[in-house]
């Protein structure tokens, strides 16, 4: 057994809430400035230049790209032969906590969600997976709320059309519109059970969107721009970036599809331990 | 490129068309999702408001902490949507000008045209950039809720499209 201490997990923890918060991941700086140099519309081209602009900026600022820092959610994927001495999840939680409080990032999480109320920094959402090995992956994803807000779901027939999934896809965007900071990362869950889905479609975010896609992902991104919502919703041949799907098992009776879109400020930072 | 100051010159913004891109100099307070709640129950119960709705501009905006040194955080628009149920009241109350990001009810829009109002949309998802057209910052109210506390902000040349003008003209179009 590989003994790691809850104190690196918590240190490596805060480590993560800067960076992910401060360095936009290079895949998505490299899909915007290709969107950027590849945008027709004056206006877009702009609003993409500025979006370029405040990724600089936060970086040698030290600023949050965005001042929503989100649901901090942590996937911690635990080797087996891995042995912690303390609390993993405290540890990730503190750290966390301890990393938005010290580089300024912002206090968006409520106790309760129905008595609202004093917004604090914790806790995070934490999946935590048993893997083989005797490493840690940490990996934490500020999800602002923007784009959570646009999130679906739908339990399809299992004689369902694909082209009514695709349909369900495309129209999950399209209600989004301008409000949830296109161009936007589509990720999509299809499989598993109706919770399985979601956390599939979020997970999907994780995959780096440098590479060109399935051929599904591709089409789907194809028809997705065809919409011409654009960088900001005010029109323009990138509304979103990418779209990542990740698939799973799933029952003869059922066919769960669920969407996560992310805003431009597609955010995540990752650790091995 | 127009720029506009505050306090606001009512003809100036009656003369703006969906679209048109200004720059902004003077006051603006933010406000987002509970202080909009607070502030229309202070109404309905006739209690005193925190800030001088009357030609104002309200921002749609709840900052990061702010880093030590710096004037503000990280400060772009949240979605505006959520604000419509309070916004025609806001209005009617003397409320001018908003800035956020995304589209508005059609009550909101008929709202605006009613009452000569604006509606602004700014860089969404760039709040490290507009950070940096924020000169100044003083808590006026709320201070308890934290990034959702009313914020009076002076800001230079603060970048705006305007999304839907006096006349009711979006720049979504007629959804």
């Amino acid at each position: 057994m590989r003994r790691i201490s809850a104190l690196e997990i918590k240190k490596a923890a805060a480590e993560l809430a800067r960076r992910a918060n401060f360095l936009l991941r290079r895949d998505v700086l490299a899909a915007l400035y290709r969107a950027y140099v590849t945008e027709k519309t004056k206006r877009a081209k702009n609003i993409l230049k500025a979006i370029l602009d405040n990724a600089a900026i936060a970086e040698k600022e030290k600023l949050a790209i965005c001042q929503d820092t989100g649901m901090p959610v942590v996937f911690a994927q635990v080797g087996q032969e891995v042995s912690i001495s303390g609390d993993l999840k405290a540890a990730i939680n503190k750290g966390v906590e301890e990393g938005y409080k010290k580089y300024c990032l912002r206090n968006s999480i409520l106790g309760d969600p129905l008595a609202r109320g004093k917004s604090g920094f914790s806790p995070c959402l934490i999946h935590a997976d048993i893997v083989k090995g005797n490493k840690i992956k940490l990996t934490l994803l500020p999800k602002g709320f923007g784009c959570e807000n646009k999130s679906q779901s739908k339990m399809f027939r299992p004689t369902a059309d694909i082209e009514e999934v695709k349909e369900f896809i495309i129209k999950a965007v399209k209600s989004a519109g301008p409000d949830a900071c296109p161009p936007y990362v589509v990720g999509v869950g299809i499989g598993g059970t109706a919770d399985y889905s979601a956390l599939l479609a979020k997970k999907a975010l994780l995959r780096k969107i440098s590479g060109k896609g399935s051929v599904l992902e591709r089409e789907l991104l194809k028809r997705i721009n065809k919409t011409g919502i654009g960088p900001m919703g005010l029109g323009g041949a990138n509304t979103a970036l990418a779209v990542r799907i990740e698939k799973y098992p799933t029952h003869i009776a059922g066919l769960p599809v669920s969407v996560n879109i992310s805003c431009h400020a597609l955010r995540s930072a990752s650790v091995v331990l | 490129m127009r720029k506009i100051n505050t306090p606001l010159d009512l003809n100036k913004i009656k003369s703006l068309k969906a679209g048109e891109e200004l720059l902004l100099s003077g006051t603006i307070y933010t406000a987002r999702d509970q202080a909009h709640k607070r502030m229309v129950e202070a109404i309905k119960k006739g209690t005193h408001l925190p800030v001088e709705l009357k030609n104002a501009v309200i921002y749609y905006c709840g900052p990061t902490q702010r880093p030590k040194g710096r004037i503000i955080g990280s400060c772009g628009p949240t979605t505006s949507s959520r604000m419509d149920a309070f916004t025609p009241l806001l209005l009617v109350k003397g409320l001018k000008a908003m800035i956020g990001k995304g589209k508005r009810s059609q009550e909101v829009k008929n709202a605006i045209k009613k009452h000569k109002g604006i509606y602004f949309v700014t860089y969404a998802g760039c709040g490290a950039l507009l950070a940096g057209y924020v000169k100044k910052v003083q808590t006026v109210a709320y201070g308890d809720i934290g990034p959702e506390a009313i914020l009076k902000l002076e800001v230079k040349d603060f970048p705006l499209i305007v999304a839907i003008d006096a006349n009711g003209g979006s720049i979504y179009g007629k959804d």
